[in-house]
């Protein structure tokens, strides 16, 4: 249990041109559940390497609960870490794989076992207790190598490298909800790594979205969604992602693709550099009337609702295509107006009501 | 659909049969019909049924007790060479570097020994152990050891065992280091992150990943060092006495230097037998326990 935090952290791997991890600072609550999510190759299995202790940062300082352990060993720092791939220990049962680090650290048998018992009911291993783990599947495997990152009782933070990657489907909602439940009977700071939006976003209380290196956003799922601070947000999270279109501001007033003009919530002063209107499909219908003219492409059913492809002054767009409602002859798409956000250079552009 | 027959599509196989005849089948017939035949020279054989046998198994007779004494010794150098070399390699190979140049570097200093023909492994060691001029036995010699394998049992043994530790622990330490290099970095990371020690690593990651490599290198010391002849033949010439005559030693004292060839024949088919036996429960225990352990 701890509070982790980072001072002027960054990392350059040996013989690499550039940061694998840029500078950055941050402050991480106790018992919280974060996520760290980005593409593959964005520095999150670096940074959450740097966080465990095996990888030694380049620059800066790693606090937990404001000591620093920049130079303490992953024994030392007391946390767990369960990875992409499962490890297991081939030789032993799946009672000694769980016991194994409680016996490397010299717990007493009877507390060990009980803690052991404890953790196998939570992730559904009771019945395979005294199974040779080689022989399971790679879902059970994975389900021991996550056993043993939760075992022991007293860690700092239990770290997860993308735990999920080789576990079926229907699988990963129930671990999932396990780890859930357990963060809540269990106050420990867990730190989740994945590229899935959708396991971060239910995972997690805040998500830190990664991209090349740089930390672009840390929030709840809702303000990732709602308000991203970077192009790379509202375009990695939603499905589909954020319609971003080239655009001119003049005050209270952008100027899109075809020379459309819409009104925006805020005014915003002159901006620099490459200026993008940011609107959430969900946040733009297609209707009959009003709003913009626009060239309907296709219709994409989701089963759940339904998105249209559309064209203004030539960019591509996604949109709601509302519930019951036929495909117009000639669609109209009306853009929510408080839902619009500016970004200048790809990032969020403060504007002013 | 039929497939046309054509049974002379056996005679593609006569080559194959031919070959396996001359290289195999004749040769080994040919020492079991001297096993039950004895000779007085002249090429004249007379018939003699399970004699050599009989008294090859019975270690009261002249050639059975002979056999015996030839066969504890060779068990003993196997036993030795084994115990030795599987824990020697193993270290070797734990302590070998996993990256940069050093791996190269100790890849060829490994490899040496290997590529150096038996009889050139003898004379070396022949004349490093020597007390007059050897490198290693002079400077024994030396230290006020009294060291002479030439006169004393004990001396030629640890000088035989030396030589095949030298020669051949490469090879296991070799086997382990490519199952070393199997095991992928994560177990080493979970294991640090488990709070393991070095012990704990070896036990619960190293041994179990090369447990396949090991069970071919325990094979195939066990039978280069059951079947060793070279080597010791060049050094002590299976002196002083008999104290280093191991069982392909005495057999070829018996076949080419009394030319017994009906004890030789009989001989050589009981130590054949011998081997492929070790080999076949060797085989047969590993692949039991590895189905065991799959189930």
């Amino acid at each position: 249990m701890a509070r982790i935090g980072f001072e002027r952290l960054a990392h350059a791997y040996p013989g690499a041109a550039g940061y694998a991890l840029k500078p950055m600072d941050m402050d991480w609550d106790h018992a919280g559940a974060y996520a760290l999510l980005g593409p593959s190759g964005c520095g999150k299995t670096t940074l959450l390497n740097i966080i465990s202790g095996l990888l030694r940062p380049s620059e800066g300082r790693v606090l937990f609960d404001g000591r620093d352990v920049s130079s303490l060993t992953t024994e030392r720092r007391n946390v767990a870490q369960v990875f992409q791939f499962p490890v297991v220990y081939d030789t032993m049962t799946v009672r000694e794989n769980l016991a194994f680090p409680l016996r490397n650290r010299g717990v007493p048998a009877a507390a060990a076992r009980a803690r052991v018992e404890h953790v196998a009911g939570l992730l559904g291993l009771s019945e395979r207790l005294d199974r040779r783990a080689r022989n399971l599947g790679a879902d059970e495997k994975q389900k021991i190598s996550l056993g043993r990152g939760l075992v022991r009782g007293d860690v700092a933070a239990i770290l997860f490298d993308e735990p999920l990657t080789v576990i079926d489907p229907h699988l990963k909602w129930e671990l999932r909800s396990r780890l859930k439940e357990l963060h809540r009977q269990v106050p420990v700071t867990m730190i989740y790594v994945t590229h899935d939006q959708t396991e971060a976003l239910t995972f997690a209380d805040r998500v830190v979205v990664m991209s090349e290196g740089e930390v672009v956003q840390v929030g709840t799922p809702e303000a990732l969604f709602e308000r991203p601070e970077h192009t790379f947000v509202g375009h990695f999270i939603g499905s589909p992602g954020m319609n971003l279109l080239r655009c001119a501001v003049e005050g209270r007033e952008a100027v899109l693709p075809g020379g459309h003009r819409v009104g925006l919530p805020r005014a915003y002063p002159a901006l620099a550099g490459r200026v993008e209107l940011g609107i959430r499909p969900e946040f733009a219908a297609v209707s009959r009337e009003g709003g913009l003219p626009v060239t309907l492409r296709r219709v994409e059913d989701l089963g759940r609702r339904r998105i249209a492809r559309v064209e203004l002054g030539g960019s591509p767009l996604a949109a709601t295509l509302p519930e019951g409602m036929p495909v117009p002859a000639e669609p109209r798409l009306v853009l929510d107006p408080a839902r619009l956000h500016i970004y200048a250079d790809g990032r969020l552009a403060a504007g002013s009501a | 659909m039929a497939k046309p027959r054509d049974d002379r599509a056996w005679l593609l196989v006569l080559p194959v049969v031919a070959l396996v005849a001359f290289s195999a089948l004749i040769p080994v017939m040919t020492v079991v019909n001297y096993s039950v035949q004895d000779s007085f020279g002249n090429n004249e054989f007379f018939w003699n049924g399970t004699g050599w046998f009989k008294e090859l198994l019975d270690p009261s007779t002249d050639l059975g007790g002979r056999f015996f004494d030839a066969l504890w010794r060779t068990l003993l150098f196997s036993a030795l060479c084994l115990l030795i070399e599987i824990p020697l390699g193993i270290g070797v190979a734990l302590s070998m570097p996993r990256q940069g140049w050093g791996v190269s570097a100790s890849l060829v200093v490994l490899a040496l020994p290997l590529l150096i023909p038996w009889n050139v492994v003898g004379t070396i060691w022949q004349v490093f152990a020597r007390r007059d001029i050897g490198l290693l036995g002079a400077a024994v010699n030396g230290l006020g050891v009294d060291y002479n394998y030439a006169q004393d049992p004990l001396d030629a043994w640890i000088t035989v065992v030396a030589m095949d530790v030298w020669h051949w622990t490469s090879l296991v330490a070799l086997l382990c280091y490519a199952g070393l290099r199997s095991i992928p970095d994560a177990y080493y990371q979970a294991a640090r992150v488990d709070g393991a020690g070095a012990w704990a690593v070896f036990r619960a990651i190293q041994l179990p990943k090369m447990q396949r490599v090991l069970t071919i290198a325990v094979l195939l010391r066990f039978m280069d060092s059951f079947m060793i002849y070279t080597e010791p033949f060049v050094v002590t010439g299976g002196g002083p006495g008999n104290a280093t005559t191991f069982l392909s030693i005495d057999l070829v004292k018996i076949a080419l230097g009394q030319f017994d060839l009906g004890k030789a024949a009989a001989m050589s088919i009981v130590y054949n037998l011998i081997v492929l036996a070790v080999c076949w429960v060797f085989f047969a225990t590993t692949t039991r326990r590895e189905s065991e352990a799959a189930r």
